[in-house]
């Protein structure tokens, strides 16, 4: 508890990355159910688009909240740059980069979403589809540079998202039409290849012993601080 | 605040029958049995042009826009 007031900024990056991913995993969710033209029958099906929209910049908000303490917090440094260019935080540079490669990736959808009208609907669609990439790549973000991903609760949130994610782009696949047979099974292979993937990472990173020195060293030599 | 008559114009083309209009403006509109949009005829009454406004703006296919009743 004395950690927590000790920390404000610390606690709050944490606590609001675990509601962003949580947000977009809602958001992705209900794209999906929307494309799928899911019609559930005490709900409008203008509704789950405007939830969909308004989760989304929900999550944005939650985003500039998370982004926002990390850059102020003073004991690890990240950098302004590092908010929209990949890579160039000095802490867990490949961790924070994921993140940051993720923002880039939903800020061009949140931006195109914002101009859909001018730049017509296959453009937009085409970028709207980097959402998946995001999401994915906030999960490795997530798992690799939050320092609660070895709390028990933690995985199992990170587990009922992955869930129900994998399970709404299967569902979408499936039922898509008979069409693009090769693509549907190369997409729903690609999408549990990320799955396993992902608890492949798991169990070799973040799980397996002394994780915050190696998500550190591999860019520098001087260790960062440990941090629980 | 001066209001000019409004009409609202499917894209046949890009309509993809989601029918979210239908559930926002049913003053005008109801779906056929596939899903489509039927519009009775006529430009928007006053009072009905938020609603409008609001079936255009959920469209998934940016299929509807409303133009001046006239012209
Ligand atoms: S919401 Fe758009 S795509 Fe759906 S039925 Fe209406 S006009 Fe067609």
């Amino acid at each position: 508890m004395n950690a927590l007031f000790n920390d404000p900024l610390w606690f709050t990056t944490r606590a609001s990355g675990t509601v962003a991913f949580g947000l977009l995993t809602v958001t992705v969710v209900l794209g999906v159910a929307g494309v799928a033209r899911y019609a559930p029958a005490r709900m409008g099906r203008f509704e789950v688009a405007a939830l969909h929209r308004n989760i989304s910049l929900l999550a944005l908000a939650v985003l500039g909240v998370h982004i926002g303490t990390a850059l102020a917090d003073s004991f690890v440094p990240i950098g302004w740059t590092a908010v929209v260019v990949p890579f160039l935080s000095p802490y867990r540079t490949t961790w924070v980069g994921l993140g940051t490669l993720a923002f880039d990736l939903l800020l061009a959808v949140y931006l195109t979403s914002a101009v859909r009208l001018r730049i017509g609907q296959r453009r937009w669609k085409a970028v709207h589809l980097c959402s998946y990439g995001a999401w994915a790549v906030a999960l490795f973000h997530a798992a690799g540079t939050g320092s609660d991903t070895r709390l028990g609760l933690q995985i199992t949130l990170y587990s009922v998202c992955v869930a129900v994610v994998l399970a709404a782009i299967l569902w979408r696949l499936y039922t898509v039409g008979p069409g693009h047979l090769a693509a549907r099974v190369g997409l729903a292979t690609a999408s549990v290849a990320t799955v396993a993937g992902f608890y492949g990472f798991l169990a070799a990173g973040p799980l397996a012993p002394n994780w915050s020195h190696r998500a550190q060293q591999a860019q520098s030599t001087e260790p960062m601080g440990e941090r629980r | 605040m001066k209001r000019t008559a409004r009409r609202l114009v499917i894209d046949r083309i890009a309509c993809t029958g989601h029918g979210l209009c239908a559930e926002l403006f049913p003053e005008q509109l109801a779906l056929d049995d596939w899903g489509y949009p039927i519009q009775s005829p006529g430009p928007i009454a006053g009072g009905d042009t938020r609603h409008a406004q609001r079936a255009v703006a959920a469209c998934p296919a940016l299929a509807m826009r409303l133009e001046a009743a006239r012209g």
